[in-house]
């Protein structure tokens, strides 16, 4: 296991990875996509019941995204490996972008079904903390150059943070929203017809090979980013002959 | 309104704007991470032609 957390073992890995985890996401999609095509429409929401089959998969990303960096931070705070810094940075983005889309098509299913494109209730308010919550990391993690400290920092907010998961998910239960309560992970089983739970479950799996697909795609660039990083303050640190003249200005 | 042979009735554009706006922002992460990928490489092999080389390989040549 720490054999795999060193950074070339895992470039090695997530290049021969990459392409059946390529394949399997494509091929979940057309699963997925047809099946959407093909369920019924809701007997009170009609066809807007299709936005479902992507709403639902952005909202549990958009969680899950936030318990990767969760997970991830602790190897930061408590190893500090660099690699979990790497995972911890990749999944930001990646996130917060699953974040805006659960966000954005919530909205958009709001509107013709409950009349409103927002409302200040307990499960939209949690989810646009999580939102806001991201940028901010975003923004934190950029603003500070080494990297290093970067993560530490990053780590300590991203497990206070980590607070709000539950909140989003019994947001529903505790307060009295206009959102539904949950209707697939429940308590007796899910409520929704089989005809659409299984399209809905399909893309939700589709999303996440979709969506560990690309943290690992993220996590190989960070990886990239970092040795190109040491490389130019070995060379500021050591000129030589030949190599003094191309050092970069900002290294 | 009947798109690609399914009915979606009278809220069709909140649906069809719901995946366009996925398709976009769900191709714009895929194109920044490929993006990201290729400049990374490139500057990491400017870098080489230059004559820098990583810790690892410096100890590995060297030896």
């Amino acid at each position: 296991m720490w054999k795999l957390a060193n950074p070339t073992m895992f470039m090695d890995l997530a290049g021969r990875v990459l392409p059946w985890l390529t394949g399997l996401t494509l091929a979940l999609f057309a699963v997925g996509l047809y099946g959407s095509v093909l369920a019924p429409d809701d007997y009170q929401q009609g066809a807007t019941v299709k936005i479902m089959f992507i709403h639902v998969p952005f909202a549990w990303l958009a969680m899950a995204g936030w318990i990767v960096m969760s997970i991830s931070a602790i190897g930061v705070l408590v190893w500090r490996h660099p690699l979990a810094e790497v995972a911890m940075k990749a999944a930001m983005p990646i996130g917060a972008a699953f974040t805006l889309l659960c966000l954005v098509t919530g909205s958009l299913w709001g509107q013709p079904m409950w009349g409103t494109w927002w409302v200040w209730d307990a499960r939209l308010t949690s989810v646009l903390v999580l939102f806001l919550m991201y940028l901010a990391l975003l923004a934190l993690w950029h603003s500070i150059e080494d990297p290093g400290r970067a993560a530490r920092i990053a780590a300590v907010l991203v497990l206070v943070g980590a607070i709000n998961i539950p909140i989003i998910k019994f947001s529903v239960e505790w307060w009295n929203t206009l959102h539904q309560g949950a209707s697939v992970l429940r308590m007796g089983g899910s409520s929704i017809d089989s005809s659409m739970l299984w399209p809905l479950l399909i893309m939700a799996l589709a999303f996440t090979c979709l969506f560990f697909t690309l943290h690992l795609m993220a996590m190989r660039n960070e990886i990239l980013r970092r040795r190109i990083r040491t490389m130019r303050l070995m060379a500021a640190a050591a000129p030589v002959a030949g190599v003094a003249s191309s050092r970069p200005a900002e290294a | 309104m009947v798109i690609l042979g399914m009915d979606l009735g009278p809220h069709w554009a909140f649906i069809v704007w719901s995946y366009a706006i996925a398709i976009v922002v769900v191709s714009g992460l895929i194109a920044w991470v490929l993006v990201d990928y290729r400049t990374q490489q490139k500057t990491l092999a400017d870098l080489e032609a230059r004559g820098l080389r990583r810790r690892s390989r410096q100890g590995r040549e060297g030896a």
